[in-house]
């Protein structure tokens, strides 16, 4: 029988996976966005599993607003990245330190 | 009256603003001839006030012209009192100054500053007036800083003179020390009185004396013995009392008609005026006149023997002038006000006649001021011979000059003033006094036959120009000359005895030795065969002068001798009882030190090291490890949120 504690753990493994995706890799700024989106799929998964185990539908459909934000973030995001990439010739998260201290 | 009273303070103003602002508009020429009529106009108005007042019988005026401002009913004005006291003064600050415009057409004749140098005194007299004139504390005040001012800017005439430059510097600071005493007097004056007028503060004056400060916790003394003291050591900066007496034979760096007009006959002698003025003051108490009488007794014996050995023809002058400042300080310390001012007017006209007269030898000699290199001037300079011996034997106080009639009463009066009881004082005074007249008759002579008799020991080029001096040098000369011979025959009973000054001086009836003099006074010639035969002033002057002629005339070896034998004696002479080298050495580099202690430690150190640079020194270093912080990679920013949402989340779960 696979219940709440499944589905939050598996939410949490998601999330660990993206926040050591964020630190771990140093090179492709692609990468950090798609950790971001998994970091907001890990969070809409405790959003499905709390509605369905509390039985209340505001849950479900806030993810919805989160896919939207999170479909327009993407694409700002990778408009972004386009540019960046234009002047720079490079999206190696390494170079990006102009604000450095 | 009243306009007359503002033209003779007015003009002098006027000519010294067109001649100092528009001099080199208008010319050499009219500069000193609007400067002459001026304060020849001052003088002659100066003169009718005087015979209308003492004369016409006219009464004495007090009034305020104009009210500057009023703070918390303390009334600060400007205002006339002319009384016979003032009235006194007018005449001979006019007179002597009027003298020494003209003197000066001749002797600044070939100066670049000609048209500066009249602005200046005329600018002078328009402060001394204003000082004798005042009716209230606050405009003494002003006119006893702007002659300080305008006596600076004169001994500095020559700025770019180094010893001229530090001789005025001197003679400024050692004045404040003065004003400092000075100011706080009149701030007493005020404090008890709450007013600045004459009239009213001496209205008060026995509830000042009622009344007590603390001047240390714990130590009350008589206010009125305070002011005075106070008051009376703005009188030794100004009239160069011991030991505030340096900067005076010092300022005889400014041009000879300088030294005459402002550091020999009117403005030294403010302070003698001051305190004359606040005899309803003084009078109150006993101590104070004690401290004015011993002051005054130490510089006139003192001063007078450094003048022996003084070989600058200008300073044995300066110092003369201060041993009988300190004649004069004695005569207001024994309460003998009309005497003090007697002596102050025959001084004034001697005293500007022997600084004009030296002025007039250092213009034949081509300035040169040492009197070993003159000698023999007498055949040279035959008016600037007999003025200068009118003057020197009224400065000593030979019979029937001038300067005997003020000297001898002056002495009798300090002999008569019981009243400071027998003790160490009386005895201080009497002797200073009379021990004065043989040492000012010596060095008096003594300069005199150096300068003008013996034999002749300029290089020859000078003694080739010897020439007398011009008309507008020696007219002076002999217009002073003639009061400095008898002036005397006609005053000394009026100012002394015939209660001349009616109201304007106060003295108390136990204190009155002019009265009790007066009651043996017969008329002026009594009193010189009264004085061949009771006092020893008048030999004590005449052994003076024979030994002056015995040393340096008929055996110039034996000073020269006396000299060798007592060297340290001479020394202490020729360093001037060091007191130069006390303020010099001592409170100047005292100060400095002091000074460069704040500067280096208190300003560089603490304040600009610690507080001001090292507050942004340690933030700056602060901020230097705190930047490696900021490695500009994304992945730490993201780190550190996440480390302090982690943080954050286990305090609200577990706290």
């Amino acid at each position: 029988m696979i219940g709440l504690g499944h589905y939050l753990t598996l939410s949490a493994l998601l999330f660990a996976l993206s926040i050591a995706g964020i630190f771990i890799n140093r090179r492709n700024l692609i990468l950090l966005l798609m950790c971001i989106e998994l970091m907001l799929l890990a969070v809409n998964f405790n959003f499905i599993a709390f509605s369905r185990h509390l039985g209340d539908e505001t849950g479900q459909v806030f993810v919805f607003f989160i896919l939207t934000v999170a479909a327009a973030e993407a694409a700002i995001g990778l408009a972004i990245l386009v540019v960046l990439f234009r002047n720079r010739r490079s999206i190696n998260v390494q170079e990006m330190d102009s604000m450095k201290g | 009256m009243h306009s007359i009273h503002l033209t003779i303070v007015l003009a002098p103003l006027a000519a010294a603003i067109i001649a100092g602002l528009f001099g080199n508009t208008i010319g050499r020429s009219a500069a000193h001839w609007i400067t002459n009529i001026a304060v020849g106009l001052s003088f002659v108005l100066s003169m009718f006030v005087l015979k209308h007042l003492y004369l016409d019988g006219g009464v004495a005026e007090n009034y305020s012209l104009y009210t500057w401002a009023v703070s918390d009913g303390l009334r600060m004005e400007v205002g006339f009192l002319i009384d016979r006291l003032s009235a006194l003064m007018m005449v001979v600050v006019t007179f002597v100054s009027w003298m020494v415009h003209i003197y000066t057409i001749g002797y600044m004749h070939d100066d670049p500053g000609y048209q500066r140098f009249f602005s200046f005194i005329s600018l002078f007299t328009f402060a001394m007036l204003m000082l004798v004139m005042s009716n209230n504390f606050l405009q003494l005040f002003f006119g006893w800083e702007a002659v300080g001012v305008v006596s600076y800017l004169l001994i500095g005439f020559w700025f770019k003179r180094e010893t001229a430059i530090f001789a005025n510097l001197k003679a400024f600071l050692v004045n404040r020390v003065g004003d400092f005493g000075f100011i706080l007097g009149i701030a007493g004056v005020v404090m008890f009185t709450n007013s600045l007028d004459y009239a009213t503060v001496f209205a008060n004056a026995d509830s000042i004396a009622a009344q007590s400060i603390s001047v240390m916790p714990g130590n009350p003394w008589n206010a009125m013995t305070v002011i005075c003291i106070l008051l009376f050591i703005g009188a030794m900066g100004k009239s160069a009392q011991a030991p505030l007496h340096v900067w005076l034979p010092d300022s005889m760096e400014g041009p000879t008609p300088i030294s005459a007009l402002i550091h020999a006959a009117t403005m030294v002698t403010a302070g003698i005026f001051m305190v004359a003025r606040m005899s309803p003051l003084f009078e109150l108490s006993e101590t104070a006149l004690a401290v004015v009488l011993t002051i005054g007794a130490i510089t006139a014996f003192f001063m007078g023997l450094l003048g022996i050995i003084q070989n600058d023809i200008k300073r044995v002058v300066a110092y003369s002038t201060l041993s009988q400042l300190g004649y004069m300080t004695v005569a207001l310390g024994v309460s003998a006000y009309s005497a003090a001012i007697f002596h102050l007017m025959t001084h004034a006209f001697f005293k500007a006649l022997l600084f004009l007269g030296a002025g007039s030898v250092i213009i034949a000699m081509h300035h040169e001021q040492d009197i070993r290199k003159m000698g023999g001037l007498r055949k040279y300079l035959p008016i600037t011979y007999w003025t200068a011996l009118i003057g020197t034997l009224a400065l000593i106080g030979f019979p029937g000059t001038s300067g005997f009639f003020s000297k001898d009463a002056l002495i009798e009066a300090v002999k008569e003033s019981h009243w400071h009881g027998q003790g160490a004082v009386y005895w201080i005074a009497y002797l200073s006094v009379v021990l004065g007249v043989f040492v000012t008759a010596l060095y008096s002579f003594r300069m005199f036959f150096l300068v003008f008799h013996g034999e002749e020991r300029m290089d020859k080029k000078t003694k080739s120009h010897l020439r007398e001096s011009p008309w507008v040098v020696t007219v002076p000369l002999v217009l002073l000359a003639i009061p400095s011979a008898i002036i005397g025959w006609f005053t000394i009973e009026p100012i002394l005895f015939g209660g001349f000054f009616g109201d304007a001086i106060h003295v108390t009836t136990e204190h009155d030795v002019l009265t009790r003099i007066g009651a043996t006074f017969h008329g002026s010639w009594e009193f010189i065969t009264h004085a061949m035969t009771a006092g020893p002033a008048v030999y004590l002057a005449l052994a003076g002068a024979i030994t002056a002629w015995f040393f340096y005339l008929k055996r110039p070896d034996i000073p020269a001798a006396i000299g060798a034998r007592t060297t340290g004696l001479y020394n202490v002479l020729e360093r001037k009882y060091y007191f130069d080298d006390l303020y010099i050495k001592g409170f100047a580099a005292g100060g400095r030190k002091i000074g460069q202690f704040l500067w280096e430690k208190g300003d560089e150190l603490i304040i600009d090291g610690i507080l001001v640079n090292g507050t942004a020194n340690s933030i700056a270093k602060f901020a230097t490890v705190l930047r490696r912080i900021q490695t500009g990679y994304l992945y730490h920013y993201a780190f550190a949120m996440f480390i302090g949402m982690t943080v954050i989340l286990a305090w609200l779960l577990w706290v």
